[in-house]
C-alpha cells in the first residue's frame, strides 16, 4: 500500500451522474442515483463498461444483506468494519484501506451506498468515507426498501471480489465531523437536533420502539433547533424536493447556506442523513456531524443540557 | 464457561454457535431466522392478542401459553410452555433470536424456562458481531417470556 495526500483524483475517470430530472434541482445532483440507474449499471447493458463501480449495502440490521440484496452489491458492516471498539472511534487509516481494498474499492472507484431504514446507515457509511476523502460517493435514493417495493431483482449470491490496493490516507476530522469540544466552541452558531420531538424535549432518551441506550439525562444541547430527520424524507424513503427542503431548513429552522452548522442525534446515524441533505442536496458549505451525539453529551459530566420545547440559552463562559 | 444448567436443546444450540468463528455465527443466526414457524391461526393477524417486545428495534410480538397437566388443572411449574413469536422478514436478527428461543424453550416445563440464565446472548458468543443494542433486544425477549410465565403462575396462586 502507498501513502498519498487526500487530494481528489481526476474526476474525469468517474462515472457520469444520474441524469434523472428528479435530482436536477439539488445543489449536487451527482451525489444521488436512482434505483433505475443502479439497475442499468449492475444488470443492464452498461454494466460491462463500468467496472469501476461498487455498490455497497449498509444496514442497521446487519443480517439483512444475507437475506437478499441487489445483484453485485457488497456488504459493509458499520459495526464491525467501520468502528474500532478499543479507541471508540472509526477505524484508522490502515484498517480503512484494508477494508476498502478487500471490497475491490480503489481510490477512484464510484461507490454507491444504499440500505434499510431510509438509508440512515448508508448515509453514515458514506459520511465515514467522506472523512477519508473518498471522492465519488453516492446514495441510491429511497434505499433498499424502494428497490424491493419496485419488485426489482435480488439475490443471495455474494459476488466474488478481486482485492485491490487502497492507499493509506489520514482521516480528516476537521471539516465534516464535530467533537464535543467543537460543539462547546460552536455555541452561537446553528445546532440541529434531528431526533424525535420527545427525545428533544427530554421526555424520552430513545426512539419509540427502541431500547434505552443508557443515556442518563433526557433533553437537548442548549440552543439546538429541533428538525427531526424524517422531515427530509418522503413516505417511500426518497428525499423531498429542493423546494421542500429549503422550506424546512432555511425558512422554518432559519439556517442559511453560509452558516456553520452542526447536526447531531443519538449516535450519529440519523444526523448523517441530515448532514447529507444539508451538505449535498442544499449545498451548505460547512456542515459537521457530531457523531458522539446525545449518547455522549447527555451522559457527560459538566455539560449543560436544555429540557422542554425551548431551545435554551448558550452556557456562559465557554 | 459452563453451560451445564442450560436445558438440553438450548445447550446444543449454544455449542453450535460457539463452535464456529464470528462471521459464521451470523450465518447461523440467519439460518435460525428462516426456521421461525408461522403463527397459528388464532394469532395470525391478531397482534393485539400478543405482547410486543418494545425493546427490540423492529416490531416483534410474542405469546406464551401454558399447557396444563390436566384439562381442569391450572398452570403450575410443570406446565408445558408453548411459545409463539412473530417478527417481520426485514428484521432477520430479531427473527433469529426469536427462533433460537422458540426452538430451545418450546415444550419445556415452565420451571425450566424460568431457570434459563439471563446472559444467554453472551453465551451464544455474539457480542462482537452484533451491537449491544441488539443483544439487549434478545435479553428483553427472554425476560418478557419469563415474566409472562411468572405472571400466569402468580395469577393462578392468587385466583
Amino acid at each position: 500500500m502507498t501513502t498519498e495526500s487526500s487530494s481528489s483524483p481526476d474526476s474525469s475517470v468517474h462515472l457520469s451522474a444520474d441524469p434523472s430530472p428528479d435530482f436536477s434541482g439539488y445543489a449536487h445532483p451527482e451525489k444521488l442515483v436512482s434505483t433505475q440507474w443502479v439497475a442499468d449499471h449492475v444488470l443492464g447493458e452498461s454494466h460491462e463498461n463500468h467496472q469501476n463501480l461498487v455498490i455497497l449495502e449498509s444496514n442497521e440490521d446487519t443480517l439483512l444483506y444475507s437475506t437478499g440484496h441487489i445483484p453485485g452489491a457488497i456488504k459493509i458492516d458499520w459495526h464491525t468494519e467501520l468502528n474500532d471498539p478499543v479507541s471508540r472511534d472509526f477505524v484508522g487509516p490502515e484498517e480503512f484501506a484494508r477494508v476498502l481494498g478487500s471490497k475491490g474499492i480503489s481510490r477512484d472507484t464510484t461507490v454507491v451506498f444504499y440500505g434499510d431504514k431510509s438509508n440512515w446507515w448508508a448515509a453514515y457509511a458514506l459520511w465515514v468515507f467522506t472523512l477519508y476523502g473518498h471522492a465519488d460517493t453516492r446514495l441510491m435514493d429511497g434505499g433498499r426498501d424502494k428497490w424491493i417495493a419496485e419488485g426489482r431483482a435480488t439475490t443471495r449470491e455474494v459476488p466474488s471480489v478481486t482485492e485491490v490496493d487502497y492507499p493509506v490516507i489520514e482521516r480528516d476530522d476537521s471539516t465534516e465531523r464535530a467533537s464535543r469540544e467543537d460543539v462547546l466552541h460552536h455555541f452561537g452558531k446553528p445546532l440541529v437536533d434531528v431526533r424525535s420531538p420527545l427525545e428533544y424535549t427530554g421526555e424520552t432518551t430513545h426512539m419509540a420502539g427502541y431500547p434505552q441506550e443508557g443515556t442518563l439525562r433526557g433533553g437537548h444541547i442548549p440552543t439546538a433547533a429541533s428538525v427531526p430527520w424524517a422531515k427530509a424524507a418522503n413516505e417511500d424513503g426518497t428525499f423531498k424536493s429542493r423546494e421542500e427542503l429549503e422550506e424546512i431548513y432555511r425558512n422554518e429552522a432559519g439556517i442559511g447556506t453560509s452558516d456553520d452548522v452542526v447536526a447531531y442525534c443519538r449516535i450519529g446515524e440519523r444526523s448523517s442523513h441530515t448532514w447529507f441533505v444539508l451538505r449535498h442536496l442544499l449545498g451548505y458549505e460547512k456542515v459537521r456531524n457530531y457523531d458522539g451525539s446525545w449518547t455522549e453529551w447527555g451522559n457527560s459530566v459538566r455539560l449543560p443540557i436544555a429540557v422542554g420545547e425551548e431551545r435554551g440559552e448558550a452556557p456562559a463562559g465557554r | 464457561m459452563t453451560t451445564t444448567e442450560l436445558p438440553e436443546k438450548l445447550h446444543e444450540i449454544v455449542e453450535d454457535f460457539r463452535a464456529v468463528p464470528d462471521p459464521e455465527r451470523l450465518e447461523l443466526l440467519l439460518e435460525f431466522s428462516e426456521e421461525l414457524p408461522a403463527l397459528p391461526e388464532r394469532y395470525a393477524g391478531h397482534q393485539d392478542q400478543m405482547e410486543q417486545v418494545i425493546e427490540c428495534q423492529t416490531p416483534l410480538f410474542l405469546a406464551v401459553e401454558l399447557e396444563n397437566a390436566a384439562p381442569d388443572a391450572g398452570p403450575t411449574a410443570e406446565s408445558i410452555v408453548r411459545l409463539f413469536v412473530s417478527a417481520p422478514p426485514e428484521a432477520p436478527t430479531s427473527r433469529g433470536f426469536a427462533s433460537v428461543l422458540s426452538q430451545s424453550l418450546n415444550g419445556l416445563p415452565a420451571a425450566e424456562v424460568l431457570a434459563v440464565p439471563e446472559d444467554l446472548s453472551t453465551r451464544l458468543g455474539l457480542q462482537k458481531a452484533l451491537t449491544p443494542l441488539r443483544l439487549r433486544g434478545m435479553s428483553a425477549m427472554l425476560g418478557r417470556i419469563k415474566r409472562n410465565i411468572s405472571d400466569q403462575l402468580a395469577d393462578q396462586l392468587a385466583g
